[in-house]
């Protein structure tokens, strides 16, 4: 893009935009501090000549006008220290033996992936917390869909009243998943809940949801999609918002039927934003944790891999075997992720 | 007259013209659907006004007034206000005097964190994704995706090295850690969101301005970043209703001073052992509520059209 207007320095030539240099110093100076002060103050200083090759990189964008980088470079700051240092932490951790709870650590190579994959006990409850994720998943993104897609079509049109009925759909997005949670435990209470009183009302006899896995998977599904439909409607409904309307003024006039109105006009587009909706719920639903925990604490074959990575990274305090099973989740994440962007790049050209 | 049309105008009664405008019939079928969808929490704002006797009564009280005789007698309770002053200062141990909280200090911390947080993420992820929009570097795409990665995995797999960091920089239990992560954790959402806006922006103004010798600084301040104050908007709402609500990084790095009122609340409801406490969850709920509500319905008409324009490639 942008002309390089300076010529790159050499090694050896000392100037404030010489990063290579930077890193060359700090690197010998941050081996030094570590191995011979200790841990808080070496820190610091690690810190600060991470903050010299910052300042060394600024100022070599800045001579060259590199804006780019310039204008990326706060934001990878903060993500390099508050996310990927430690995702390659405990990338790291996953290749060592350790609990968070002792001292000792060991190297392990890829034993503790061996262990998840392979080992009887750990390995068949992994694969069954998995199948199950698989299965809220299926579940919970569909659900989400169908609803908000369905809310999206009768927001679309303009109505009186409109932008009052709208937030009341939103609500639930806003409310903390603790809170909601607890409340839908009460709701679906076989005592003192409102939907056992009115199917029990009708059947006359007392109705338990939660007592088996049909219920509570039923219960868990409702309630999440209940709270994240609307951030897939408010998705589809900007798209729907956006279509222009002498489109379906000269569709009315051709005598277009409703639905080749739908598929020809309406959906191209909204294809993109049901797609991000797609991608987005996906990733959460993988992470599916808290409602699971608050409603049925794993019980009724419920649990998920993200609320079993819990039990063992935090409460078993196996946090290198907890980080194998996490990276061994994330690869299918990416893979399913990779499958999406690819199948709407691929639609996005065709069309 | 006049003033009358413009009132109800405001309120969004519009003579039905003209494609996509609809009547009284689609406007009932919408509110229909739309009060069943708030039931649920309509019941947590009863909940918050029921006297606590009545929390866990059989039959469940479901209104606080009659409905003109629609609902039966022993379906209703009458309103008050008192779990919402008890949410602030109440009596702790049997036979004492009302002792404060503490829950004024952690709506202040929820305000303080969520919303210097989010602003933060708004101002450094909005530079970085002009940066990705209009300076691609080597690789763009691949470092998108990595920006990505970093929400994929669960929350639990990252926070257990953050803790180790943090006690090591002593800044576990302060207000910079918590704003820090938090802002790394909207960056992602952020920077993905602003890209698409700016990617749509139509690069010929632009491209004239700096023809003219305008400055990139110049481009950016004055050209780009009006046209995407609804995508800000959007991306505002978004990252404060995600921060707002987020409880296991704030669970495990947040010290007695910089509680947030999620964390309070799941200690407030479930300590003593003596089982939830329905009404006081419910008042802390929808006093919690309120703000975010608030924000997210002023910047409505923004969010619809923001959404829009920074996702529909056309």
């Amino acid at each position: 893009m942008t002309a390089v207007t300076a010529p790159a320095p050499t090694l050896f030539n000392v100037a404030p935009e010489n990063w290579k240099l930077a890193i060359l110093v700090g690197l010998v100076v941050a081996v030094a501090a570590v191995s011979t002060l200790p841990a808080a103050v070496s820190f610091w200083i690690v810190g600060a000549m991470v903050a010299m090759v910052a300042l060394s990189f600024v100022v070599n964008a800045f001579r060259r006008k590199y804006y780019g980088g310039l204008l990326v470079a706060p934001a990878i700051a903060v993500l390099f220290v508050m996310n990927i240092f430690p995702l390659l932490w405990s990338l790291g951790l996953s290749f060592f033996a350790y609990q968070s709870n002792q001292q000792s650590i060991r190297f392990v190579g890829l034993y503790n992936y061996q262990k998840v994959l392979t080992n009887e006990l750990a390995a068949e409850a992994n694969w069954h917390a998995l199948t199950n994720t698989a299965m809220f998943v299926v579940f919970t993104v569909a659900a989400q869909m169908i609803t908000g897609f369905l809310l999206a079509m009768l927001f679309a049109k303009q109505f009186p009243l409109r932008k009052y009925l709208l937030i009341m759909v939103l609500t639930p997005m806003m409310l903390s998943v603790v809170a909601a949670g607890v409340f839908f435990s009460y709701y679906y209470d076989p005592t003192f809940g409102i939907l056992s009183h009115v199917i029990g009302g009708i059947t006359g006899e007392q109705f338990i949801l939660m007592d088996n896995k049909v219920g509570a998977v039923a219960g868990i599904v409702f309630a999440d999609a209940w709270m994240w439909s609307p951030f897939v409607m408010l998705l589809v409904l900007a798209g729907l918002v956006s279509v222009p309307k002498y489109l379906y003024e000269a569709a009315a006039i051709d005598r277009v039927s409703m639905w080749r109105r739908f598929w020809t006009i309406t959906f191209p587009y909204i294809r993109g934003l049901l797609m991000l909706a797609l991608l987005f719920r996906t990733i959460e639903a993988f992470k599916l944790a808290d409602l699971v925990y608050i409603l049925t604490r794993g019980g009724n074959d419920t649990l998920t891999i993200s609320y079993h990575l819990i039990r063992i990274a935090n409460e078993q305090n196996k946090t290198s075997e907890g980080a194998a099973i996490s990276y061994l989740m994330l690869f299918m994440v990416i893979v399913l992720t990779n499958l999406y962007l690819y199948l709407a790049n691929r639609r996005n050209q065709g069309a | 007259m006049a003033e009358n049309i413009s009132i109800l105008e405001r309120l969004g009664f519009r003579k039905a013209s003209g494609v996509g405008e609809a009547g009284w019939g689609h406007t009932l079928f919408a509110a229909v659907v739309a009060f069943i969808y708030f039931l649920p929490v309509l019941f947590i704002i009863f909940m918050a006004i029921k006297p606590q006797t009545l929390a866990l009564s059989v039959p469940p009280t479901i209104s606080p007034t009659t409905l003109f005789g629609l609902i039966p007698d022993e379906y209703v309770f009458s309103p008050t206000f008192e779990n919402f002053g008890s949410v602030f200062s109440r009596v702790m141990t049997p036979g004492g005097a009302p002792e404060n909280t503490g829950f004024d200090l952690y709506f202040f911390n929820s305000i303080l964190i969520a919303s210097v947080s989010v602003l933060l993420a708004l101002v450094i992820g909005t530079l970085a994704a002009f940066g990705f929009s209009r300076y691609p570097l080597k690789g763009n795409d691949t470092y998108l995706f990595i920006i990505l990665t970093t929400r994929m995995l669960p929350a639990i797999v990252v926070i257990i090295p953050v803790i180790l960091m943090f006690r090591v920089v002593h800044l576990s239990g302060s207000y910079l850690g918590i704003i820090l992560l938090y802002t790394a954790f909207n960056l992602a959402f952020t920077i993905w969101m602003m890209k698409s806006f700016f990617d749509e922006l139509s690069l010929d103004v632009e491209d004239a301005a700096r023809i003219d010798g305008s400055s990139g600084f110049r481009v950016f301040f004055k050209i780009c970043l009006p046209q995407v104050i609804a995508g800000l908007a959007a991306t505002f709402v978004f990252g404060l209703i995600l921060t707002w609500n987020e409880f296991l990084f704030a669970l495990l790095l947040s010290g007695p001073d910089t509680r947030t009122v999620p964390v309070a609340m799941n200690q407030a409801v479930s300590s003593g052992g003596r089982g939830t406490d329905w009404t006081l969850l419910a008042a802390i709920e929808t006093l919690f509520l309120i703000p975010v509500f608030l924000v997210t319905f002023f910047l409505q008409n923004h969010l619809l059209r923001g959404v829009t324009f920074g996702t529909v490639k056309r």
